[in-house]
């Protein structure tokens, strides 16, 4: 079997919009459910610790403990909702109800394909990272107008998400598979990359551990603007965040050739 | 090559690992015309109608559909071409309505322009009066006929049909035949992949019997019919036609087959062996004409293929 063709650069067309016009068709008719159920998760955490644990500190890294959350749940509920859209719900479109077949048989290539299920996923998290940064600033924990530049960060953290959710569909054998990406990446990310604590709280090595991950640099950028003020070595984070994105759709469609071009 | 052919393959090869799946196959369709691609499971049918739509690349041979070179220019062969897949792939979360119109902009028709032709798509499908049902509730044969519709939402010139029928009920099945038939008068061609014989003899004016890769007859199948087994068949039922076969079956008939406990006459002059099995009360027996079935089963032979 031929392997030279899947690492081929990918060919962009806008055909990948029909794509993710369908997807927006399906979400559409359970919008209302959906985004409830995106927006649950992270209030509870928001609320949960924010108020409970907040009470219990007087500042973290100078802002009120709730604020300081809140720019971290924006960034993790972005990943929960681009890594789940990315995989459970495009595997099942691919493997399950065999959506990708049909769109294969219309001139629609593999690269919109994947291109499509990468923009849709990114648009659906930016949806849930957005509901959470206007409940934030609803309560009055978003003080600056700098926090803005928050929205174009939850798009393109979304897009770094979904292209590594798009990789482990391209690897999956069922549902199950995803559990290991949840308990192996997402979970420690959850939990290390200063989300919930500043990340100088941890040992040197877990720290520069932690740099290596995007969701690091999505907090280190999310944080700041949401306090007013704009982050430092902002250029890298968002660098970091676009190689993941870039390099992570390239590997996703590369692996989802192999497995459907055959 | 011929430049006016719907559908020109020469010399294509696949290989998966060490098994080779289509080794060396030529065919060419002629305009208007239902081909009959017939196989037994395995024999590659599958795998030559990915290839022809440029859903995988070949190893080697060329590929032309409707004067497109596949699959470099797969995406503009697609855009003239309707599949109807082996397994229903339909959009659960749609209406029926809904999987014509969002297919049809799949491949860039307005929504105007598909507005105005879903209609006439669900009177051919005899599905007009449940437009806006959702998908889970139809049963398999509204499916297969949405399937067969949405299809041709792109009003293709050559439809690729991959056992349009296989678990289809009969009611079903005649119901699709029928609308095959209808495609054929507006002058579309028909490439058909097969195991139901009866289907390949009803609607195709051309066959083709595919084995290991390979096709092993081709032709119309009256012809292939002529050519390659006897006239008249007659099956033998009971347990003891094995043992009529060793003594009378094999005098009387000019080749016979055993399957379990049936056994195959062919022969061209019948008249013989029916006298005899007119005198056994132990036997039961059919007596009809020969089928694509025969010319199939001996050429591919009885054995299972899993």
């Amino acid at each position: 079997m031929s392997t030279k063709n899947h690492w081929g650069l990918p060919r962009f067309s806008l055909r990948f919009l029909h794509i993710w016009r369908r997807n927006l068709l399906v979400w559409r008719k359970l919008a209302i459910p959906s985004m409830l159920g995106n927006l649950a998760d992270p209030l509870l955490y928001m609320f949960g610790l924010g108020y409970g644990l907040g009470r219990m500190l007087e500042d973290v890294g100078g802002m009120s403990y709730i604020g300081f959350l809140a720019a971290g749940i924006v960034c993790s509920s972005t990943m929960m909702s681009a890594s789940f859209e990315a995989m459970y719900s495009a595997f099942s479109r691919m493997h399950v109800q065999k959506t990708w077949d049909a769109l294969l048989n219309a001139p629609l290539t593999l690269d919109d394909v994947v291109l499509g299920e990468l923009a849709w996923a990114a648009s659906k998290s930016f949806l849930s990272g957005s509901a959470v940064l206007i409940v934030a600033a609803v309560l009055g924990l978003v003080p600056s107008p700098l926090a803005l530049a928050v929205v174009p960060l939850i798009f393109l953290t979304g897009l770094a998400f979904a292209a590594l959710g798009l990789i482990m569909t391209a690897l999956s054998p069922s549902y199950d598979f995803f559990m290991y990406y949840f308990t192996l990446c997402v979970t420690p990310m959850m939990l290390l990359c200063g989300v919930f604590f500043p990340l100088d709280q941890l040992p040197p090595a877990a720290q520069t551990a932690a740099w290596l991950l995007p969701l690091t640099h999505a907090v280190a950028l999310a944080r700041p603007l949401v306090a007013g003020e704009i982050p430092a070595a902002w250029l890298l984070h968002v660098a970091v965040l676009a190689a993941y994105a870039a390099a992570g759709f390239h590997i996703a469609l590369a692996l989802t050739r192999r497995r459907l071009m055959t | 090559m011929n430049a006016a052919a719907p559908l020109t393959v020469s010399g294509l090869r696949k290989s998966y690992g060490d098994s080779e799946v289509v080794c060396g196959l030529d065919l060419e369709l002629r305009p208007g015309e239902c081909f009959g691609l017939l196989g037994p499971n395995g024999a590659g049918k599958t795998t030559t109608l990915r290839l022809c739509l440029g859903l995988t690349d070949p190893d080697s041979g060329s590929i032309a559909v409707l004067g497109q070179p596949v699959p470099a220019q797969a995406r503009e062969a697609r855009q003239r071409i309707g599949v109807v897949p082996q397994f229903d792939n339909l959009d659960p979360d749609f209406t029926i309505r809904e999987n014509l119109l969002i297919f049809g902009r799949y491949f860039g028709i307005a929504d105007a322009t598909l507005r105005a032709r879903i209609p006439d798509l669900l009177e051919f499908a005899g599905l007009a009066s449940r437009a806006d049902t959702r998908i889970q509730t139809l049963s398999g044969g509204m499916k297969r006929r949405l399937t067969l519709a949405r299809a041709l939402v792109n009003d293709p010139e050559l439809v690729f049909l991959d056992e349009p029928t296989t678990g289809l009920d009969p009611q079903a099945r005649h119901v699709i035949w029928d609308r095959l038939r209808k495609l054929l008068k507006q002058g579309k061609t028909l490439l058909l992949t097969t195991h139901f014989m009866e289907e390949a003899e009803r609607l195709c004016g051309r066959v083709a019997i595919m084995d290991h890769g390979r096709i092993i007859a081709e032709g119309e199948p009256q012809a292939l019919i002529a050519q390659y087994v006897e006239p008249h068949v007659v099956e033998v039922y009971g347990e003891a036609a094995p043992d009529w076969a060793e003594l009378r079956g094999r005098v009387l008939a000019e080749r016979c087959e055993a399957a379990g406990e049936t056994i195959f006459c062919y022969s061209r002059e019948p008249a013989p062996l029916l006298a005899d099995l007119d005198e056994r009360d132990d036997l039961r027996y059919l007596h009809r004409r020969a089928s694509l079935e025969d010319v199939f089963l001996k050429l591919t032979g009885r054995e299972l293929r899993d």
